[in-house]
C-alpha cells in the first residue's frame, strides 16, 4: 500500500535535482550556508528556528530532521519544545490579530 | 600460535567496507607510537549502561588476574615510552586489586587515568556491598586522573542512557570528588568528563558542549571539572542491539559512513593505544577488544601482555572493520574526545 510522507523518503531529498540540477545545486549549496553553519546565530539557534518552522508549516520530513540536528547541535528537550511553542503562539497570535480585520468590517456593518 | 588466536584472524565480513574507503582515499593508519596501555581490569559493573560497548553489568565476573596485572605492570616499567595506563571496566575500582594496581603503577610514574562512572562512590561492590565511598580521597591522594561519563548536564538524557537515578547519584559524586580538590583551578587535579548522545546521532561540537556543561553544572549545581570529551556511540554490542531493535541500524551506519573525515581517520587512538582485556589479550582499541578482534603482529601472531615485545607491536597493522566509521565520523572520537 502506498503512503504519503514515508520517513525513508527523507533520503530522497537530493533526487530533486533529477530534472533541474543546476537550480537544486544552487539550493542546496544556500541551504548548506544558512544551516551548516555558525554565523551570527550558532548552528543550534538555526537548528531551533528550523524545528519551529517544521512544526509550523507541518513538515513530518523536516520535523525528523531538525530533531536530530538539534541534538547534534547540543540542544536538549526543554529548547526543542519551547521553540516549538513559539511556532504555536505565533500561529495563534496570526490567527487572532485578524480579528482586528473582522472588528474593523464588524464596524462597517453595524449601525 | 593457539586455535582460540587463529580463530579471531578470519576476517569479519564488512558491508560498509571501512578498509575499502581508505584504500580508495590513500590512507594508511599504520600505529605511530604505544604511549598508552588501556587495561580493561574487569567486565563487573554497578550500572547497566543502555549503550554500553562492554555488555557491563553487576552480574558479570570478568576480572584481571594477578598475573595479568603483574604483567601489565612490569609492561609499564620496563617500556618509559609507555607512559599512561588508562585503567577501565566496567568498574575498574570493582577489581579486588584495583587500590595496589593503582598505587603501583603511580610508583612506577605513569599518568594513570581510571574511567570512573561516579555512581560507584555511591552504590558501592554490588555483589559484596563493599562502600567505595574513599574513592575521591584514594584518587587524589593517587593525583589520578578522573574520567567520568556524565551523558548530558540534565537528568531526563542521563537516565534515559544510565538508569534512574544515576544522574542525582553522578551530581553527589562529583560534589564529592570537587571536595577532594578535583576540578578545581591550580589543583592539578584532573577531572573530564565524557558527554556521548543518548541516541543514534553524532555529538554535538566539543568546544560549545563543554562551555554548556561547565556554566550549567557551575550554575545548579556549583560543581566544576576540567575538560568535556565528546564521543560517538559504536554500532556493537548493546548499543547495537538497541539499533537493530528499534530498525535503526543501517540508518545509522549511513550517517557515520556519510560523516567519514579523514582528518578523525589520522588521529584514530589505536595508532598511539593498546588494548588489554581481563584474560591478557592485546588488541588495537577497546571496542576491537569487545567484538575480538585481537591485535596481530606482522606475521598474524597473536599478541598478548605474556608475550609483549615492543616492536613488534609497534610494527603491527591495525585490525579495522566497520564499527571503526564511529571513530572516523564527524569530528572524530576517541578514548579522549574529538580528534579533528
Amino acid at each position: 500500500m502506498s503512503n504519503y510522507y514515508e520517513s525513508d523518503d527523507l533520503k530522497k531529498f537530493g533526487e530533486i535535482g533529477q530534472h533541474a540540477k543546476a537550480l537544486a545545486d544552487d539550493f542546496f549549496r544556500y541551504y548548506g550556508n544558512v544551516t551548516g553553519t555558525d554565523g551570527a546565530l550558532s548552528k543550534r539557534e538555526k537548528a531551533l528556528i528550523a524545528l519551529a518552522v517544521s512544526h509550523a508549516q507541518k513538515c513530518p520530513y523536516c520535523i525528523d530532521a531538525y530533531t536530530t540536528q538539534c541534538l547534534e547541535t547540543g540542544a536538549n528537550p526543554e529548547q526543542m519544545m519551547e521553540a516549538v511553542h513559539v511556532a504555536a503562539v505565533m500561529q495563534a497570535g496570526i490567527t487572532l490579530v485578524h480579528s482586528v480585520q473582522m472588528q474593523n468590517h464588524l464596524k462597517k456593518m453595524v449601525l | 600460535m593457539t586455535p582460540v588466536v587463529q580463530l579471531k584472524l578470519v576476517p569479519r565480513p564488512s558491508k560498509y567496507g571501512f578498509e575499502g574507503l581508505l584504500r580508495a582515499r590513500g590512507i594508511d593508519l599504520p600505529p605511530l607510537s604505544i604511549d598508552t596501555l588501556q587495561v580493561n581490569l574487569t567486565k563487573l559493573c554497578n550500572q547497566v549502561c543502555r549503550h554500553c560497548h562492554v555488555d557491563a553489568s553487576p552480574q558479570r565476573r570478568e576480572m584481571l588476574s594477578p598475573e595479568g596485572m603483574a604483567k601489565c605492570l612490569e609492561i609499564l616499567e620496563r617500556h618509559p615510552q609507555i607512559g599512561k595506563l588508562d585503567i577501565t571496566g566496567g568498574a575498574p575500582e570493582l577489581h579486588p586489586r584495583f587500590d595496589p594496581f593503582v598505587e603501583r603503577a603511580v610508583a612506577l610514574g605513569k599518568h594513570v587515568m581510571v574511567r570512573h562512572n561516579l555512581t560507584v562512590q555511591l552504590d558501592g561492590h554490588p555483589q559484596t556491598g563493599q562502600s567505595k565511598e574513599y574513592l575521591p580521597q584514594f584518587f587524589a591522594r593517587n593525583r589520578i586522573e578522573v574520567i567520568s561519563s556524565l551523558p548530558y548536564y540534565q537528568e531526563y538524557f542521563t537516565d534515559a542512557q544510565r538508569g534512574a537515578g544515576v544522574f542525582r547519584k553522578s551530581i553527589e559524586a562529583m560534589k564529592r570528588l570537587n571536595a577532594a580538590g578535583y576540578g578545581a583551578e591550580g589543583s592539578g587535579l584532573l577531572l573530564n568528563l565524557v558527554y556521548n548522545p543518548v541516541g543514534p546521532y553524532l555529538p554535538a561540537a566539543q568546544a560549545g558542549l563543554e562551555a554548556d556543561y561547565k556554566r550549567e553544572l557551575k550554575e545548579k549545581f556549583g560543581l566544576v571539572f576540567n575538560g568535556l570529551y565528546t564521543m560517538t556511540n559504536m554500532p556493537i554490542n548493546r548499543f547495537k542491539l538497541h539499533l537493530n531493535k528499534s530498525g535503526q541500524f543501517e540508518t545509522y551506519m549511513e550517517k557515520l559512513l556519510a560523516a567519514f573525515n579523514p582528518a578523525a581517520a589520522a588521529s584514530v587512538m589505536c595508532r598511539s593505544l593498546l588494548s588489554v582485556d581481563h584474560e591478557g589479550r592485546i588488541y588495537d582499541c577497546d571496542f576491537n577488544q569487545m567484538l575480538g578482534m585481537g591485535a596481530v603482529d606482522a606475521k598474524g601472531g597473536g599478541l598478548t601482555i605474556f608475550n609483549f615485545e615492543f616492536d613488534r607491536a609497534l610494527k603491527r597493522p591495525v585490525r579495522f572493520a566497520d564499527h571503526c566509521f564511529g571513530c572516523t565520523a564527524g569530528a572524530g572520537s576517541s578514548c579522549g574526545g574529538a580528534t579533528a
